[in-house]
């Protein structure tokens, strides 16, 4: 501020603007916040009325804060007779928290086994994406493709498509090709969904990166596969890195295709985690739980990605 | 180690191979690295698209295997057209598109222009705003529908609060007339900060000097800021609607885990709609007919505003 300009805003606007964004900011926070309170409830403290929101306090508004929600996320239950429960004494600390409820744990729940989907399925895709659209960017960006404008809208459009419309053939041909249900028929229709992304991502940060450095590679003697392995990819690997987030992400977020294509084997998170029941009802505070360890990555992505994100939402189409 | 790694492949390669790549031409080079993809998406998007154009003519059912499909012609796509029930679905996805993106422009415009002041910590801010719209919207609706709960849920509360209205004398997801807003105000909680993202982009495109002259020209605050803030964002503000038009007009995990189409039908997008034909009631070639409508009529609509997108652009 050392210099003075005619757009720089007084003191008392900037304050009213503070005010007014990070009022929207704690306001918009809430529904956040109160889940991941929810999940360190009990489940009779989660739907009590008035909501008790005072962690630890005795007072009317205050609860306990308690792990049951993350037991019962991770393992299955069975109620037990009080004579079995007096034969055997509680194993561990989760043992016991089950036990006020007069049950044990027989054991793991589907939700790591679901989540283990999401890991993989998202990865998978990930790769594969990132691989075929760096290369295709790379293409796209540096020679010269005969109707490329054409092409590049092409693989655009296919983002316009409502997923049910693309479900019902992909159910039909998955079917007949006995990939429904499998990580292999999930990896490869996510990347399928990806792929348009990362191309027109790849190619804003490639079209970013000057040509000289390449020409001079090629004239020392490399290769044009050297010059791109060597010169283009080092200097292309912040954008790979957040091209590979940005997949990651809507491949973790995806519900729809999973929901109508999977059922057991190759289910992700998203279509499970609503299914959570407990004993009378959802289990809210075991729900909370797993929405909480389900969003927390995405949360971390986002602020690492903070730079990046508005290249990454408009598909390299704004660049700050 | 990537020197490494390329000298070892270039060892391992046999000469002939290694003779090959060297002597590849760039246009094969170009063809090699765009095949795969474009491979991937006829595989993946444009052979399912060829196929349910081809069983939208047809009284196919896929749980029926059976039975041979008859070619019926154009019988789906005349009772789809005039089918009552279809436009009110319809109805229900025009009413949320345009209250999702008036609320989101207007409040995510007002954002970003406040954040442009530059107060101390606007970056942090920023981040901590942006948060919603990358997370799961199956995740989010299910979250919600939480906290939409009659009596026990947090926004009855927080609405009884400061309204003094009994929290257990409404229901967001039960009404009728309050479901079609309870989604929009979960999408607009959400969806608000891609369009500010966009919008803080475009007020952060416009030079100082052009204030400054027009500073100099006296021009009043007020006429500064429809004169130049809102022409020079509005490219960016068309862009941002037009993402949000595409999305939510095929919007379907949010909505589908908040109401799951109810009560009744009310908040029963197209999107809902046509999987409840395809993968409820198994009418398959009816539903690809009812697929095909509406990517059409995505495809045309955007087709229409990309044009008019450029125009403001070039002016």
């Amino acid at each position: 501020m050392s210099s003075f300009s005619v757009n720089e805003p007084s003191k008392r606007t900037k304050w009213f603007a503070g005010t007014l964004v990070i009022g929207y900011a704690l306001i918009t926070m809430i529904p956040l916040v109160w889940i991941a309170i929810t999940g360190f409830k009990s489940p009779a403290d989660a739907i009590a009325y008035p909501p008790k929101y005072i962690i630890g306090s005795d007072s009317k508004a205050g609860f306990q804060p308690t792990l049951e929600g993350y037991v019962n996320l991770f393992t299955t239950r069975t109620r037990q007779t009080q004579e079995f429960l007096d034969a055997n004494p509680p194993e561990n600390w989760a043992d016991e928290i089950v036990r006020q409820y007069d049950m044990v744990i027989v054991g793991p729940s589907k939700f790591g086994e679901r989540f283990l989907n999401s890991v993989i399925i998202g990865f998978g895709s990930t790769f594969l994406s990132v691989f075929l659209g760096t290369l295709a960017a790379y293409a796209f960006s540096r020679f010269k493709i005969p109707l490329a404008d054409d092409l590049l809208f092409f693989i655009l459009s296919t983002r316009m498509m409502p997923p049910i419309a693309v479900a019902i053939p992909i159910f039909l041909m998955y079917r007949q090709l006995g990939l429904s249900d499998t990580h292999l028929g999930m990896i490869l229709l996510y990347t399928g969904v990806n792929i348009s992304l990362a191309v027109w991502l790849l190619k804003s940060f490639i079209d970013g990166i000057p040509t000289e450095y390449e020409e001079a590679a090629l004239i020392d003697g490399y290769t044009r596969f050297q010059a791109f392995y060597k010169v283009v990819l080092p200097q292309a690997a912040t954008g790979i890195a957040s091209t590979a987030i940005f997949c990651l992400i809507f491949a973790w977020n995806e519900y729809a295709f999973a929901v109508l294509l999977t059922t057991a084997n190759a289910q992700t998170a998203p279509p499970f985690i609503p299914t959570i029941i407990g004993v009378g009802g959802l289990d809210w505070p075991a729900i909370a739980a797993g929405v909480t360890i389900f969003l927390l990555p995405v949360m971390i992505f986002t602020i690492l990605l903070r730079k990046h994100l508005l290249r990454g939402i408009t598909f390299g189409a704004v660049r700050k | 180690m990537s020197d490494k790694t390329i000298d070892r492949v270039a060892q391992a390669t046999p000469a002939p191979v290694a003779r090959k790549i060297k002597g590849l031409s760039d246009r094969a080079i170009a063809w090699i690295f765009v095949s795969p993809t474009i491979f991937l998406l006829l595989a993946i998007n444009i052979f399912p698209l060829i196929w349910t154009i081809q069983l939208s003519f047809t009284n196919y059912r896929a749980n029926r295997l059976n039975r041979e499909p008859e070619n019926i012609g154009f019988r789906n796509y005349e009772r789809i057209l005039t089918d009552s029930d279809i436009w009110l679905n319809m109805q229900a996805t025009a009413h949320f598109l345009f209250w999702t993106i008036f609320f989101q422009v207007l409040i995510g415009f007002t954002l970003a222009w406040l954040i442009n002041k530059k107060f101390k910590g606007n970056d942090l801010w920023t981040t901590i705003i942006v948060l919603p719209m990358m997370l799961s919207p199956a995740v989010v609706g299910n979250f919600w529908k939480f906290l939409y709960q009659p009596q026990i849920g947090l926004f009855n509360y927080i609405v009884g609060f400061f309204t003094g209205r009994d929290p257990s004398s409404f229901e967001m997801l039960g009404q009728v007339n309050l479901a079609p807003w309870a989604i929009v105000i979960v999408d607009t909680w959400m969806w608000t900060p891609f369009v500010m993202l966009i919008c803080l982009a475009g007020l952060r495109s416009i030079p100082d000097y052009i204030y400054e002259a027009a500073e100099v020209d006296r021009a009043s605050k007020l006429r500064q800021f429809f004169t130049i803030t809102i022409p020079m964002v509005l490219p960016f503000l068309m862009l941002a609607v037009l993402f949000r038009g595409i999305e939510n007009f095929k919007m379907f995990d949010l909505v589908v885990q908040l109401t799951g189409g109810g009560p009744g039908s009310v908040t029963e997008l197209t999107s809902i709609n046509l999987k409840r034909e395809a993968f409820e009631k198994w009418r398959t070639g009816y539903a690809s007919a009812y697929a095909i409508i509406l990517f059409v009529t995505v495809f045309g609509l955007a087709s229409i505003y990309v044009k008019a997108l450029n125009k403001v652009k070039e002016r």
